[in-house]
């Protein structure tokens, strides 16, 4: 099977098979990962910059995990400390990052595109940890992983996101993979928390109404609401989206018995997922997700520098 | 792929095969005095088709089920940049390694690179007692002080040769052939993947 | 001297001219236009396979100085519009100090005067330092000769302060300019709201965010009776808006870029090409069809570039932070040529009363007419001149186009100011 990705940007220049390796390939590091000895030299002497723009403590931290679980050296860089507070342009930054000679950068930034504008003017590899409001590909991968797992394919799957779309960098990655594997997807959403154009995600459905669409879902998929200022909030307050889109112990009746929950954390527990949902010990796959983006970023991390270097065997 | 390669001879044929791996068989009994505290790891992908193979006959000689156990070395590759090959295997070792006689087997021991990265990985899993070799074939060229305790035939090979273990499960037929590689071709015999992907 | 212009296709469709004749300029005016003019004693320059119209007018352009001299200047805005073949341009006024008072606008005009390779008519702010809540001194610029005001970049967000600004504008003659744009439904967005901004995961700049107030303008325009321009027309209900506003018989007009006409929303790819960030921004295919049947029926008034200049700098940098615009002066009757008269869309005539009759008459300036008397400001098209933007060729400080790499057909060969060239065989003359 051939892999021939440099970048992990847009999960949209995915396919099936291109999923479903990376996939495979975190199945093989979930060995790993449950060893006493959780490392591999595989990494051994490359250099990977965690650029993180904007505060992250899980996204990062798992990178971390994964990089060091590779032997990777790893360098992390950004948050208040660094140029970009003060002044200096995103391009002088990635170039002064490549002379140190390093062989893939992983990018959290606020704004869309510049995991792009990097592996432009860097030339190494390049992994989006999130950009602004538009992809996530990782949390997409692992969210994938999770639902694999538990649900063993993706065939007939019916998957509803619930929450703010329009303003979601998960989504932005997660709807496309989804349909890239074949699931139906639904978007449950105020209307003012959608994007202008759903269907250019990739969605099967939108809804306003997710006691109509809960039972028909195989797996529920909770975003995280924003506790933002309540002027200009796209919701009048937090107890009245947890009535109309909140997961709650009420509604558990009306999903499928095997229905699964997934959230991208933190959770607002009474916001958008009831303590009981989110813990539930069947339903809730929420954790396995947090383990699933470790073993997921092991697998691009080792498919995008080898992939990288795909050709030189003569 | 096998179709760049030119089969210039068959050294061993299945016959042989077998009475090699009997042979290897009754020597790791005798030289451990037994199957006690034995276990078998197989390197994939065809080390551990023979080390199931050894199981078998230590079942039919001693009448104890060793454990059995397989090894994909992918990650503990020092060549990983230049000879990548995206599919890796699983590695399967089901029961506790601490403190047991590992017997590792391999289908053919070329420069010794393989042995060193599963020694590593082994290493990770647990710790051993003792780690042993059993190859069915040694073809020389060693680039590591690594050598083999069990083998099943010496095979003189010019370097830009290729030897090669078919095996029946897989490959249709069972035997190990000498190809030439032509100028450039991958020599060695891992990794072997499904689409002959190397 | 006198100069002859022998043997070129002139068109103005001022004096129904069509046709191939020779044009003799003197002391800075027409003297006369005919066949087989006499030359005694001018100089004679052949203009065969030439095209010659009244001088091109861009009443849109952003010079930006005072202020931002390191993205363009009045020296190197102007040499560019003698470039793309332009005799004279319209200035906005987001300078800094910004164009709302007379000191500015004297300082525009010495400088255009001293390096100037056009005419340079400033357009004076509406509001005091643009910021939409203090009416700026109109009267002392309108001394000086503007006749367009405008808070070109954002607009005039409180309709009250934009009916005072119509209502005291009234008493001069003059225009008020507008860029329609309500903030509420705009925000920070960033490229058209639909299709790219969820493609690309950015804020969405609705087209109602344009259209609600071209409709409230038109609205006020009734109301104060003060002529009204609406700036770059982006979308095709805002065209509507327009159109419907002539057939009311209402003192409206407007204009559209090249870049809405011929690029739209889909040329903006994943690699968030910064060049492409413009306000308003690149819309549909659609919106664009329907501009240029705008242009064709008469509806759209002039055809502008706003020139919008940047450093390479702030355009090389994340999408979202970079500022918007692009170049236009160097490209427009290009890409006009190129895309509408070569397209068959419209003649050449139409392209005059789009680039040179009408922005005259909205400024309130004296017409250009191929004819005896008339200023000698003219603009020579080599009709059939194949080229390809590039980069590296704009007299611009800037290189910020949506259409480097476009192949075109068309382009100013020479220009002529008060009958001095400014442009001769492609160069500008220094």
């Amino acid at each position: 099977m051939a892999f021939s990705h440099k970048h992990l940007i847009d999960i949209t220049e995915y396919s099936a098979d291109d999923l479903m390796l990376i996939l495979e390939t975190a199945k093989r590091f979930k060995e790993v990962n449950e060893r006493r000895i959780k490392k591999v030299p595989t990494l051994k002497g490359f250099t990977i910059v965690n650029m993180f723009n904007e505060p992250s403590t899980r996204t990062r931290s798992s990178f971390e995990i994964a990089e060091k679980r590779l032997s990777a050296d790893s360098l992390n860089f950004g948050g208040s400390s660094t140029s970009t507070v003060k002044g200096e342009s995103l391009v002088d930054t990635v170039m002064t990052l490549c002379s140190y000679k390093i062989d893939l950068i992983v990018v959290r930034d606020k704004h869309a595109g510049v995991p792009r504008k990097i592996a432009d003017v860097s030339g190494v590899s390049v992994i989006d940890a999130g950009d602004g409001k538009h992809q996530h590909p990782t949390q997409a991968l692992l969210d994938l992983y999770a639902i694999w797992e538990k649900k063993g394919g993706f065939d007939n799957l019916h998957v509803g996101v619930v929450g703010d779309i329009g303003h979601s960098r998960v989504c932005g990655s997660l709807v496309p993979a989804l349909k890239t594997m074949g699931c139906e997807v639904t978007l449950i959403a105020p209307p003012t928390l959608l994007p202008a154009r759903p269907d250019v995600l990739g969605a099967d459905h939108v809804s306003c109404h997710i006691d109509e669409v809960l039972p028909e879902l195989d797996v529920v998929y909770m975003l995280r609401i924003q506790r933002e200022r309540l002027e200009g909030a796209p919701y009048p307050s937090l107890r009245e989206y947890n009535r109309l889109y909140g997961l709650t112990r009420e509604r558990e009746h009306l999903m499928k018995p095997d229905a699964c929950i997934c959230h991208p954390g933190p959770i607002n527990r009474g916001v958008e997922l009831d303590s009981y949902m989110a813990d539930h010990p069947e339903r809730s796959i929420i954790l396995d997700q947090v383990y699933a983006g470790v073993l997921v970023r092991m697998a691009a991390l080792y498919l995008l520098l080898g992939g990288s270097n795909d050709g030189l065997d003569a | 792929m096998t179709d760049e390669r030119t089969v210039k001879s068959i050294c061993m044929d299945e016959a042989e095969i077998e009475r090699a791996m009997t042979r290897i068989a009754h020597q790791i009994l005798e030289f451990n005095k037994g199957a006690e505290n034995l276990a078998l790891v197989g390197i994939v992908t065809r080390g551990d088709l023979l080390a199931k193979e050894l199981a078998e006959k230590i079942k039919e000689i001693e009448g104890i089920e060793v454990p059995l156990g397989k090894l994909d070395i992918s990650f503990y590759r020092d060549d990983y940049l230049t000879h990548f090959a995206p599919e890796v295997h699983s590695t399967d070792i089901l029961f506790d390694i601490d403190g047991k006689t590992i017997v590792l087997v391999d289908d053919v021991l070329f420069t010794g690179r393989t042995i060193r990265a599963a020694l590593d990985a082994l290493m990770d899993i647990g710790r051993p007692a003792a780690v042993q070799l059993a190859v069915l074939v040694d073809r020389g060229h060693r680039e590591l002080p690594i050598r083999a305790d069990y083998v099943g035939k010496n095979v003189p090979s010019s370097h830009n040769e290729s030897v090669r273990l078919f095996l029946k499960d897989i490959d249709g037929t069972t035997a190990v052939e000498i190809l030439d590689v032509p100028e450039g071709g991958r020599i060695g015999s891992a990794p072997l993947s499904k689409n002959g992907g190397e | 001297m006198a100069l002859m212009l022998k043997g070129a296709r002139l068109v103005d469709p001022q004096v129904g001219l069509d046709e191939v004749a020779d044009l003799l300029i003197d002391e800075g005016k027409i003297a006369r236009v005919g066949n087989g003019l006499d030359a005694e004693g001018a100089e004679v320059r052949d203009m065969a396979g030439k095209i010659i119209v009244p001088g091109l007018v861009d009443m849109h352009v952003h010079l930006r100085e005072p202020g931002y001299e390191e993205k363009e200047d009045i020296a190197s805005g102007t040499r560019a519009a003698a470039h793309g073949g332009f005799t004279a341009v319209c200035s906005m006024p987001n300078t800094d100090p910004v164009t709302d008072d007379a000191e500015v606008v004297g300082y525009i005009l010495k400088r255009a005067k001293e390096v100037g390779k056009c005419k340079v008519w400033p357009s004076g702010a509406c509001t005091k330092d643009l910021a939409g809540d203090t009416l700026s001194e109109m009267g002392h610029m309108y001394a000086l000769g503007v006749r367009a005001f405008t808070d070109d970049g954002h607009g005039i967000q409180d309709s009250g302060m934009m009916r005072r600004v119509m209502d005291y504008a009234a008493q001069f003659d003059c225009v008020v300019v507008a860029h329609c744009q309500d903030n509420g439904l705009v925000g920070e967005g960033q490229v058209n709201e639909g299709v790219v901004s969820t493609r690309l995961g950015m804020l969405g700049w609705p087209a109602e965010g344009e259209e609600l107030e071209i409709a409230r303008d038109i609205a006020l325009s009734r109301l104060t009776g003060t002529p009204l321009h609406i700036q770059h027309i982006s979308t095709a209900r805002g065209l509507d808006l327009v159109r419907a506003a002539k057939a009311e018989g209402l003192k409206v007009t407007c204009e559209v870029t090249p870049h809405h006409m011929f690029l739209t929303e889909d040329a903006i790819g994943d690699d968030y090409p910064t060049a492409l960030k413009v306000n308003p921004p690149l819309r549909t295919a659609e919106d664009a069809a329907a501009l240029i049947a705008g242009v064709a029926d008469g509806t759209i008034d002039a055809i502008v570039t706003d020139h919008a200049p940047h450093t390479a700098w702030e355009k090389d940098r994340e999408f979202e932070l970079a500022p918007f615009g692009m170049t236009g002066l160097e490209t427009s009757l290009g890409l006009v040529l190129t895309n509408l008269v070569g397209k068959g869309v419209i003649d050449m005539n139409r392209l005059v009363e789009l680039m040179a009759v009408n922005p005259r008459a909205i400024l309130r300036q004296e017409p250009v007419r191929l004819e005896e008397g008339s200023a000698a400001d003219l603009t020579v098209i080599d009709p059939s001149a194949a080229w390809t933007v590039e980069a590296d060729g704009f007299c611009s400080k800037a290189a910020n186009s949506g259409f480097i790499g476009w192949e075109l057909t068309g382009r100013a060969s020479d220009v002529y100011v008060d009958g001095v060239a400014t442009l001769e065989a492609g160069n500008v003359v220094e």
